[in-house]
């Protein structure tokens, strides 16, 4: 199953690669990652998405636990959460296409945040899935270029990963 | 007070209450050798290889239960000390380990002898550090030694660029640390010990496995109180050995791959397991899908990733082995519930039946010296109160089987990591903790030479250890691998063109003796242990074709072992 953790790790210099080393070392599969400083500026917040059956993502936990840089996790998926991941697309936009993008942009809640006469560059904010099914809604041939954030998320009501 | 990186260094190592520290000087590192020079506090033993260094850190913290303490240069420094770092790793040991770094402005120029410490021992250490402030370096240094040596103990790097080593900075060794990120749980969880107690006594065929755990969290005592008072069967894992009496009627021997048959059966057949500092490795388990099919399991260890990793586990308990097991015993004591008589009666006999079959027998009559024999006779000879470090292969087998260790820390082996080489240095380590105790390095012609330099630096601090080789010609592990499973096409495990072990002991300043009749084997061993003062080294040519028995084959389960 997917599962999306959230950590607060010290803000040092190495500690995303303890973590990527972990998961390289143990054979866990990491679908995205994610890292930023939190408000408090000696904490850094990283969003992980991973998949694995229960017994895994047990370990996965206890073993980030383990790490002295982790300050304190929690498994987003075990309750209800939101989940947030930014994609920028280009795609080749001319003649009659211009239109129909736009369109299907609007369609998605996207933006189109840049133009040439021969392209467009469109943002879109979503849980995964919804960006998957943008990129299954365009003609594969028109896209450019595509950056996607990874994952971030967050609980839903009062429920929150602070120290 | 201003001082230097380097004299800082000196200082916060002398406040720790650090005895030794083992290590090669370099260019890196030559500010802190200066600062060195300049006290005569601390003891810097010089060793002949950065690997040697390291195992030597580590025999000491074995030994004593103190932080091994190591200082390298940067570059090959570091990289050779790695394998004695990953040693210790994979047995938990606690040892600091201060490795130089070229200057900070040099970092990642690939400048000479520059290599990526931190990255390249991320993998096998608790923590590293690499210290860029020499404002911090006190205070990094202090929690160097706190997260080496509290929770699941291990080895910490601390890397120090040169400039950082000759920077000037107020020196302040904090009393105390704070880490906000590294909390370790000392206490067991109350309810989970009072289900694990109910657990236990309703058991009729109960079986405590104990291992490292209980030999680092310095719980032998409690451990073998609360099997007593339950009349409970006791196996120790390799890592375990001593942390019960081996020579107790309780004791079914070490377990796993060449445990016992009794330690072996009693855990395939046992209807409650009692795992204590113990991480069910696989050479323990063997076979996982056949692994203690009828058992309900508890648990109890201090780092909560080893409980459920391998084996799922039905009353799992975080906390100190030692805190724990006292807590199990008070709560025994406190009730009047006892373990079923006759059941634990029933068990004994079926247990006795299964000793009776005498799994550790050899040919006693052979005209070649039996390793077995030698290792039995080092037993006799030594009252068994020697300090045994092992290097790893068919000899380690043997010592641990044949050793009966009655008390913990005295076996000193690397169990984890398995490396070859480890057994000498580690027995420098031990001796210079324990100077007049007798410290025996069991070892093979395979594994001495894998650090044979160290006979020189064995030299320099006049350390008598007693090496007892069994010398049989091959890399003996390998040798039975192959003869078993690969049809005895025996690839590379001949070892051709050997040193002549008693000239080369000789030429470093030591005794060397060649035994290779059985009937000289006591003689030598009670001689080599009167010569106090001196390293004796034993090569006993040894039965070529001897092999280590119980053993479970590849994919076996533990009542599936080969016997002789």
């Amino acid at each position: 199953m997917r599962h999306i953790i959230s950590i607060l790790m010290e803000n040092e210099a190495g500690a995303l690669s303890r973590v990527a080393g972990l998961f390289s070392a143990r054979g866990y599969n990491i679908e995205s990652l994610t890292v930023a400083p939190t408000e408090d500026p000696t904490l850094s917040r990283m969003t992980l998405v991973t998949y694995g059956t229960d017994e895994i993502i047990e370990q996965i936990t206890k073993q980030l636990n383990k790490l002295i840089d982790v300050v304190k996790l929690m498994d987003m998926t075990e309750g209800p959460h939101i989940e947030r991941e930014m994609m920028l697309v280009k795609v080749r936009a001319e003649g009659e296409r211009r239109e129909e993008l736009k369109r299907v942009t609007d369609i998605f809640r996207g933006r189109i945040i840049d133009v040439t006469a021969r392209s467009y560059t469109i943002e879109l904010t979503g849980a995964g899935d919804k960006l998957d099914a943008f990129l299954q809604a365009l003609e594969q041939a028109v896209i450019i270029e595509v950056v996607r954030s990874g994952v971030s998320g967050i609980a839903r009501g009062e429920r929150s990963l602070k120290i | 007070m201003e001082l230097t990186g380097a004299e800082i260094l000196v200082h916060s190592l002398q406040d720790e209450g650090v005895e030794y520290i083992f290590g090669y000087p370099g260019g890196a590192v030559l500010h802190i050798y200066d600062a060195l020079y300049r006290q005569d506090k601390l003891q810097h033993i010089l060793t002949r290889h950065e690997q040697g260094a390291t195992h030597a850190a580590d025999g000491y913290a074995r030994s004593t239960g103190k932080p091994g303490v190591v200082l390298v240069t940067s570059g090959p420094g570091a990289t050779n000390a790695v394998t004695g770092i990953a040693t210790a790793y994979m047995d938990s040991i606690p040892m600091v380990i201060f490795t130089g770094q070229v200057s900070t402005h040099l970092i990642g120029n690939d400048a000479f002898q520059e290599a990526d410490n931190i990255g390249i021992t991320r993998p096998c250490v608790k923590h590293n550090f690499l210290v860029k402030d020499v404002n911090k370096l006190a205070e990094t240094i202090k929690k160097a030694f706190y997260v080496a040596t509290t929770g699941r103990p291990g080895p910490v790097v601390v890397d120090i660029p040169k400039d950082i080593t000759a920077q000037k900075a107020d020196y302040h060794y904090p009393d105390t640390v704070n880490m906000r990120s590294y909390n370790p749980v000392h206490v067991g969880h109350a309810g989970q010990i009072k289900r694990a107690v109910k657990l236990m006594l309703g058991a009729k065929r109960p079986m405590i496995y104990t291992g490292g755990g209980v030999i680092l969290g310095n719980a032998a005592e409690p451990l073998t109180e609360l099997a007593r008072l339950l009349d409970f069967p006791v196996t120790n894992t390799l890592m375990g050995l001593g942390g019960y009496p081996a020579t107790d009627r309780q004791f079914v021997g070490m377990l796993g791959m060449h445990g016992t048959y009794e330690a072996n059966m009693a855990m395939h057949h046992c209807d409650v397991l009692i795992a204590i500092g113990a991480r069910f490795d696989d050479r323990v388990t063997g076979n996982i899908e056949k692994f203690c099919p009828h058992a309900k399991i508890v648990h109890v260890d201090i780092d909560p990733s080893s409980i459920s990793k391998n084996v799922k586990v039905d009353v799992p308990i975080v906390g100190s082995v030692d805190n724990v097991l006292r807590a199990m015993v008070e709560v025994v004591k406190g009730g009047n519930k006892r373990p079923d008589v006759e059941s634990i009666r029933a068990w004994w006999e079926q247990i006795d039946e299964w000793r009776a079959k005498d799994c550790l027998k050899f040919d006693r009559d052979s005209e070649l010296v039996k390793p077995q024999y030698v290792l039995e006779t080092l037993y006799k000879v030594t009252g068994g109160d020697a300090y045994v470090a092992s290097d790893v292969g068919q000899h380690q087998m043997w010592a641990a089987q044949f050793y009966k260790f009655d008390k913990p820390r005295r076996w000193i082996n690397s169990g984890g990591l398995g490396t070859m080489g480890f057994g000498m240095p580690a027995a420098m380590g031990v001796q210079l903790a324990h100077p007049g105790e007798t410290v025996v390095c069991v070892t093979g012609e395979g594994s001495i030479q894998m650090c044979i330099q160290e006979l020189s630096t064995c030299k320099q601090y006049a350390l008598p250890l007693k090496i007892v080789n069994l010398n049989n010609r091959y890399l003996g592990m390998v040798r039975q691998w192959q003869e078993f499973f690969y049809q005895g096409r025996y690839a590379m495990s001949y070892m051709e063109s050997l040193p002549d072990f008693v000239k080369l002991a000789e030429s470093y300043g030591h005794v060397g003796m060649l035994i290779d009749k059985p009937g000289d084997v006591e003689a030598a061993l009670i001689e080599a242990m009167k010569l106090k003062d001196r390293l004796v080294f034993m090569d006993f040519i040894t039965d070529q074709t001897e092999n280590v028995y119980p053993m479970i084959p590849a994919g076996g389960g533990l009542n599936e072992m080969i016997l002789i």
